[in-house]
């Protein structure tokens, strides 16, 4: 096994490239180096991405800001500017793990560690977060949705990785939140989570919303439905009632040992009102 | 010197009951501490074991050859390196540390290999070929006492029925404990409750997973690091296995991370020792927590009826309970006192209750912390509770009214002495949580527990050293902050300060046989001992100055670390001091030192009682504890802190068990959670501060009043929690863990009902 640490992107990418066998990225390692213990993963190399200045940054940009594929949640939580902007999906990446984890786990490293449970991807899908993908001869600007295919599956080439990751500039009057059911406080996998994203006009109107669902799938669920219920009224009880059921509705959770389908479908919605009754106070707060 | 009762209990102590720094401290937060894995020799081998995937299946054939040939492989022992024991005690402890005809549950052992290094070891493992014929298992209870149910072992027939049985039973044995006439009492009962209850397996969740390090050369002497409970035990239970002489084999306790009652046997010990012998090299093994989670000891399952009756006026007339625990793939199931104290905090005219013990293709379980009582104390307070709440009486009222004091005949037998039960119900009622007001969707719980506590064989050794400062050396590993105990009772008995003393945990060669460490015995029983070896001392320090004054040795007395004249007719001496006394030891006879042995008796029972509030979120069913008050009789607190600890530990560990705590088995009979992630215990930020209100009922069995504190903190939590919830949720919830989705569940039946 090989361990290397380089200092740009350029190099990074060609030690992919260049990899005998396995290659993979090492950004906090919180989910890669869990698997290299308990024997699921083995690479060849390992590519650290931590040295790379271009990755440890967060950075204001005209259309947003950029968060670096190597930039830890907790110092997301501590960016004053990111944690008033999108305070859902700060939130989201405050969620992961415990105060330890949280000094090491990537946004990046959450999405494409492929977890049908991440934490922070519904939260990132619900304003339209772009993922960096540079490779060997291109870069692309990718939705964040685009990214996971399914559980542990990824859309990134072997010789691609993520650089940084875009949260769009928000709309005036907008909020977001994301809430995650676990049955501790910390320390666990999400049973169910909700992200919801939505904008006001002057009066107090939904002009767009995006509902996002997680831990209930393969894969994050866009509920549109959901999104259609609160687009056009003033996001009261019943359009946040009929929110919560498109939501229960569009689940399609599996029974295993952290929740059976019955409750994950009730619980995804009931996340899903109270995650859309956050973003609406927020949305309401910001100017 | 005998031991002194009633009248010295009441003495007042220097330094009994004060807080003085524990002296494992430092070591533990600087690391510095050596735990089971922190051991190492020079050429030491890593030793893994191969386990069985299957939970029921005969063992046809295991082929090692392709692992042997694996270059750094130096040992491999199966079920052929291992003789079954004569010695009855040991045969399922054979046959659990090693599968011999078949495998009897996920995670047991078929083969261990010892190789250079862990990654050799590891592929060692895969190299051997292990072939199984798959046979139908049974992991629940319930079902494993169902005719028809696939049969553990051939052969076994139920103990303890009035007709001999015909048949082979996974049922091991029927307990039957109780007096009076329950039918007859159910009659004179105004209400009668019966209900029926389950709780999921747990695992005692100790965050150092066991390990040792084995050294046994061609000579068949041999050494062994491990962490364990009891050490004894340990070496007891290999030298039987190995056909060792116990005397050749040492072994030594390291710092343990936590056991509670989970290290009071063996897994990897005689297989490491096995491993050395064969290649002549040490072996260390450590386990990994998913072996520890499906190859040590979880607690039972169990599935329990019970049934009690009462007047109007709220006297019990009745009271009856069935239980049914699996224990794991062997006898043993804690069920007989699950059973035993099902009843016992109760003063009752008609009782009976009937324990199953039942084996399944679970690991073997292994004690944990009052076994069996906190399951019994769910479902017996769960209903207790409910007819408080029928009879529209105040449930620590309902209580108080029925419990059992001095003279009350046990429903497991014996008369009981003074007891503290009452106190902490009186107690309970003044205290300022059990007034405090209770917020939407929120519930509050009471309920007590009781347990009997251990003595039990104990040798301990005080030296006095050269500076006259001293080493105390007892054989119980130190796992609840007995050192700090022992040193203070020493301390206070030589009249000497606390930091004079030095205790240590001493290895096998060093004392006579010690008991394990359980049954909340150490303070108790060790501690008696140190006490009377500080006497002992004592005598002998007495006598030296009696040489060297030239008077008689009962002509001087022991006061406040000094040797004195006993009175104005004795002489005019100046006293002398411990240090003085051993100063010139060598030249009035030699060396000094107090000693002690004793199969010590007289552990006095202990009660609790538990106060708990808890809120449900209505739309999820997720609980959160909000506020946990313990008040429990110590006896004697020697050092608060660590019976505070205790307080709090069991309640919290009870927290974990009510609410989120499950061995979760697949279809496949596999189980499905071997880990911290899906094996939920609670971590700091689920609980509140736990609240502690230690009473003293002074033990008349010890010469300082103490009684054992580490058991009964678990006994009530599962129904105090149990009752707080239901009372939050507006429904009675009887099947433990309460997760969310059963929760959930419950509510919304209620609501549609
Ligand atoms: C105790 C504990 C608790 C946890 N709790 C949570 C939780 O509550 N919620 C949650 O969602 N997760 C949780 N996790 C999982 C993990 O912490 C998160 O998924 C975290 O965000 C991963 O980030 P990382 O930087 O550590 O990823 P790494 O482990 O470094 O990488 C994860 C995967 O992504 C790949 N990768 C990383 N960066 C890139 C990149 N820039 N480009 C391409 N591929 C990349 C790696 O090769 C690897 O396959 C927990 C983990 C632990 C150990």
């Amino acid at each position: 096994m090989r361990f290397e640490s380089p200092q740009t992107t350029k190099d990074a990418v060609a030690l992919l490239a260049g990899a005998k066998g396995k290659g993979r990225v090492l950004a906090g390692g919180t989910d890669l180096l869990v698997q290299m213990k308990s024997g699921m993963a083995a690479p060849d190399v390992i590519v650290d991405i931590k040295r790379i200045p271009a990755m440890k940054s967060i950075k204001a940009e005209k259309d947003g800001m950029r968060v670096g594929a190597a930039v830890a949640s907790a110092e997301m939580a501590e960016h004053a500017a990111l944690a008033k902007g999108w305070p859902g999906v700060v939130e989201a990446a405050d969620l992961i793990g415990s105060t330890q984890i949280q000094g090491r786990a990537t946004l990046a490293g959450n999405l494409c560690n492929g977890s049908p449970a991440a934490d922070s991807v519904p939260a990132m899908a619900a304003i339209g977060a772009k993922a960096r993908v540079v490779g060997p001869k291109k870069r692309r600007d990718v939705l964040v949705e685009k990214i996971v295919t399914g559980p542990g599956k990824i859309s990134l080439a072997k010789d691609e990785l993520i650089e940084s990751i875009l949260l769009p500039k928000r709309p005036p009057r907008s909020g977001d939140a994301y809430l995650r059911f676990i049955p501790r406080t910390e320390m666990d996998i999400a049973v169910a989570g909700a992200a919801v994203s939505l904008t006001l006009d002057t009066k107090g109107v939904c002009t767009d919303a995006r509902v996002i669902i997680g831990a209930v799938g393969p894969r994050i669920i866009d509920v549109k439905d959901g999104a259609k219920a609160l687009i056009g009224t003033k996001v009261d009880k019943a359009a946040l009632k009929a929110m919560e059921a498109a939501c229960s509705a569009a689940a399609t959770p599996i029974d295993d040992k952290r929740g059976t389908k019955e409750f994950r479908k009730h619980v995804v919605g009931v996340l899903a009102r109270r995650a859309g009754q956050i973003a609406l106070k927020r949305a309401k707060g910001s100017k | 010197m005998s031991l002194q009762t009633e009248t010295e209990t009441k003495r007042s102590f220097n330094q009994i009951g004060t807080r003085p720094v524990r002296p494992d401290g430092i070591d533990k937060v600087t690391g510095r501490a050596r735990f089971g894995a922190d051991m190492e020799m020079p050429g030491m081998l890593h030793g893994l074991v191969l386990r069985s995937p299957h939970p029921h299946a005969k063992v046809k054939s295991i082929d090692i050859s392709r692992a042997a040939k694996l270059a750094g492989v130096k040992a491999i022992v199966t079920r052929d390196d291992f003789k079954m024991p004569k010695d009855k005690d040991l045969v399922d402890i054979c046959a659990n540390i090693m599968a011999r005809d078949k495998v009897l549950y996920d995670g047991h052992a078929v083969a261990a290999v010892a190789a250079t290094t862990k990654a050799i070891a590891r592929e060692a493992l895969k190299r051997i070929k292990v072939e199984y014929e798959i046979l139908p298992h049974v992991t629940d209870v319930d079902e494993a006492m169902k005719p028809g149910a696939p049969i553990l072992h051939k052969g076994m027939r139920t103990g303890g029925m009035d007709t001999k049985p015909r048949k082979d039973s996974n049922v091991v044995k029927r307990y039957k404990f109780g007096h009076g006439d329950v039918e007859k009492g159910f009659k004179q009962a105004d209400i009668v409750i019966e209900r029926s209850f389950k709780t999921a397996a747990t695992h005692q969740g100790y965050i150092e997973p066991h390990a040792c390090l084995a050294s046994i050369g061609p000579d068949g002497q041999g050494d062994l690091w491990v962490c364990t409970q009891g050490h004894y035990m340990v070496r007891n239970v290999c030298a039987g296995l190995l056909g060792l002489d116990v005397s050749q084999l040492r072994v030594t306790a390291s710092e343990i991370g936590g056991g509670f009652g989970g290290k009071t046997t063996v897994f990897i010990e005689p297989l490491a020792l096995a491993l050395s012998r064969k290649a002549n090299r040490p072996v260390k093994m450590v386990m990994s927590r998913d072996e520890v989670f499906r190859a040590t000891g979880p607690t039972s399952s169990t599935s329990m009826d019970v049934k009690i009756g009462a007047t109007k006026d709220g006297r019990i007339t009745a009271a009856h309970a069935e239980l049914r625990f699996q224990g794991g793939a062997f006898a043993g199931s804690p069920v007989s006192m699950g059973a035993m104290t099902a009843f016992a905090c109760y003063d009752l005219k008609n009782v009976q209750s009937i324990g199953y013990d039942v084996v399944t293709n679970r690991p073997k379980q292994a004690a944990y912390r009052a076994p069996g009582a906190p399951m019994a104390a769910f479902a017996v307070e769960s209903v207790i509770d409910e007819l408080a709440s029928k009879l529209g009486m105040d449930g620590l009222e309902f209580r108080i009214l029925n419990a059992a004091g001095e003279g009350t005949k046990s429903s497991y037998g014996p008369t009981f002495g003074p007891i503290g039960l009452k106190t902490t119900l009186e107690k309970a009622k003044s205290h300022a949580h059990n007034k405090a007001k209770l917020g939407k969707n929120q519930g509050r719980g009471i309920a007590c527990g009781f347990w009997f506590n251990f003595a039990g064989n104990t040798c301990v050794s005080l030296n006095l050293q050269l500076d006259g400062t001293i080493a105390l050396s007892v054989g119980t590993p130190d796992i609840g902050g007995s050192r700090a105990s022992m040193s203070l009772m020493a301390a206070e008995e030589l009249g000497v300060p606390y930091d004079k003393v030095r205790t240590i945990v001493a290895d096998t060669a060093s004392l006579g046989y010690n008991d394990v460490t359980d049954g909340s015995r150490t303070t108790f029983a060790a501690g008696l001992a140190t006490i009377e070896a500080a006497r002992d001392a004592i005598g002998k320090m007495c006598g030296r100055a009696a040489k060297v004054w030239g008077i008689p040795a009962d002509a001087v007395k022991w006061e406040n670390g000094y040797a004195k004249p006993a009175g104005p007719n004795a002489g005019a001496f100046k006293p002398m001091s411990m240090a003085e006394i051993a100063a010139i030891a060598h030249k009035t006879g030699g060396p000094i030192a107090g000693h002690y042995e004793i199969n010590a008796d007289g552990a006095g029972v202990s009660f609790a009682t538990h106060i708990v509030d808890s809120e449900v979120d209505p739309e999820t069913g997720r609980v959160t504890i909000l506020r946990y008050t313990v008040l429990q009789d110590a006896g004697k607190a020697i050092h608060p802190d660590y019976v505070e600890g205790q307080y709090q530990g069991g309640a919290v560990q009870g927290i974990g068990w009510a609410i989120n705590e499950e061995y979760i088995y697949g279809e496949d009979g596999r189980l499905q959670n071997a880990g911290f992630l899906d094996y939920r215990i609670p971590v700091a930020s689920d609980l509140p501060m736990i609240d502690t209100v230690i009473l003293e009922i002074p033990n008349p069995g010890h010469p300082y009043g103490v009684r054992g504190v580490g058991e009964t903190s678990i006994v009530p939590p599962l129904a105090a929690i149990a009752n707080s919830v239901s009372n939050a949720a507006g429904v009675r919830l009887t099947e433990l863990p309460m997760s969310p989705p059963k929760v959930l569940k419950a509510i919304g039946e209620h609501n549609r009902a």
